[in-house]
């Protein structure tokens, strides 16, 4: 379980935000909404423990997530950047991603994961002759092949069609009912069928 | 796959899909070296005074080409924010990271060393003393290498500061490493300058992959 408490954040002379408090369960996700510049990404950062905390308390489990190996290994963040190497595969990136992030994985559940995210036949292909959607694809493909608890998605759908955001909708759903949760924000409403879908609104 | 051998594997792998990057600091090495005889003089007896100075001088600036884009890159496409949320640990991989740079662009140095050393008309010790000294050296220079090139991550006008960070901490090195080859020549052993490069290289072992984590760590804040 991950909770948040009274946590505040900071830049420079600007507070962003301040008393940011809430749970989740398993199964559980919470659609984190807001407008422009209001710290939607310095929160996701602080939660995946990218960022310090200066104030407030973040726990995994009823243990601080600074430092927290276990947390670190049940927890996937993809933000803004897709971390996908212009020079290399579809399936050399993930492959590698994989195992940097210190799990294993055979080959065909890496062509498994980009076939269900309609790459199929592009697995081969240098990620710079990919357009924009299908690297976002890909990047999003990690999310079946690492075996996470935690998903901390920063808007997840950009660029993608609405079939793909079909498929991510899907994913979404069977992870929660898997018992997952997901932590994300994203402008367009994502196609989650699932009763335990919470809003959290960052003044 | 270990996280570690990933990080390596994928480093070599880039440089193998990019040669021509891989390829500018050896050829930087190789024309450095020559051109310091066309512009001072052919005469042999300069040419063995000059030699250890000039080829360690042009190994340390070859070495610093490719530094700017030790983690730039990885931090442009977000892949250090996924080394950094990884359950591996972080001055691991840093230190995977160095070794996959250090056998690209340090390595390739060593072993032209020898050649460009016969320009000079070093003999066959001087060119073994030049070669080890050089094979402890630029290790070194890496790993000093790395932790500028992690404090300077994201700085506007990045490069330039690396150089000015860098070049100071790279002396020492420079002084042991050149001064083993003229100790050699003029007869006294080269032993105590490359112990001490030696251990100037286990400490940067420890402590570089550290320093590196941490400076990394701010960066992405």
């Amino acid at each position: 379980m991950l909770s948040v408490t009274d946590l505040s954040c900071t830049r420079g002379d600007r507070h962003l935000y301040a008393g940011v408090a809430f749970q989740l369960s398993a199964g559980a996700c919470l659609h984190l909404q807001g407008d422009n510049g209001v710290g939607k990404t310095s929160l996701l950062r602080q939660v995946s423990g990218l960022s310090s905390i200066s104030n407030g308390l973040i726990a995994w489990n009823g243990q601080s997530i600074v430092n927290n190996e276990s947390f670190r290994s049940q927890c996937i963040y993809l933000g803004h950047h897709l971390a996908m190497k212009d020079d290399l595969s579809a399936m050399e990136n993930l492959q590698m991603d994989v195992a940097i992030s210190g799990q294993m994985v055979h080959s065909d559940q890496v062509v498994t994961a980009l076939q269900r995210l309609g790459l199929k036949g592009r697995e081969h292909l240098p990620v710079r002759v990919l357009s924009q959607g299908q690297k976002r694809r890909a990047s999003l493909a990690r999310l079946l092949i690492r075996q996470a608890t935690l998903w901390i998605l920063d808007e997840p759908v950009v660029a993608l069609d609405v079939a793909a955001q079909a498929v991510v909708g899907r994913l979404l759903t069977a992870h929660l009912d898997d018992g997952g949760m997901v932590l994300f924000t994203s402008h367009q409403p994502l196609p989650i069928d699932s009763a335990s879908i919470a809003t959290y609104r960052l003044q | 796959m270990n996280p570690y051998i990933a990080v390596i594997h994928r480093d070599l792998l880039l440089a193998l899909r990019r040669k021509n990057e891989a390829m500018t600091s050896v050829i930087f090495f190789v024309v450095v070296a020559a051109l310091f005889p066309l512009g001072i003089s052919p005469e042999m007896s300069t040419l063995r005074l000059i030699a250890p100075g000039v080829l360690w001088i042009g190994a340390l600036l070859a070495s610093m080409l490719s530094l700017g884009r030790l983690f730039a890159g990885d931090h442009q496409d977000g892949t250090l924010e996924q080394m950094v949320l990884s359950s591996a640990s972080l001055p691991g991989l840093v230190g995977a990271k160095i070794l996959a740079h250090w056998l690209m662009s340090g390595l390739p140095l060593v072993l032209m060393a020898p050649i460009l050393a016969l320009q000079f008309d070093l003999n066959a010790q001087d060119i073994e003393v030049l070669t080890t000294s050089l094979l402890l050296g630029t290790p070194l220079l890496s790993l000093i290498g790395a932790v500028g090139a992690a404090l300077t991550l994201g700085v506007r006008g990045a490069d330039v500061l690396l150089s000015l960070l860098v070049l100071p901490l790279y002396v020492p090195a420079l002084v042991f490493g050149a001064g083993a080859v003229q100790a050699q020549a003029a007869g006294l052993g080269a032993s105590a300058h490359l112990s001490l490069l030696a251990a100037m290289l286990l400490v940067a072992v420890v402590f570089g992959p550290w320093a590196c984590a941490a400076a990394l760590r701010i960066a992405l804040e």
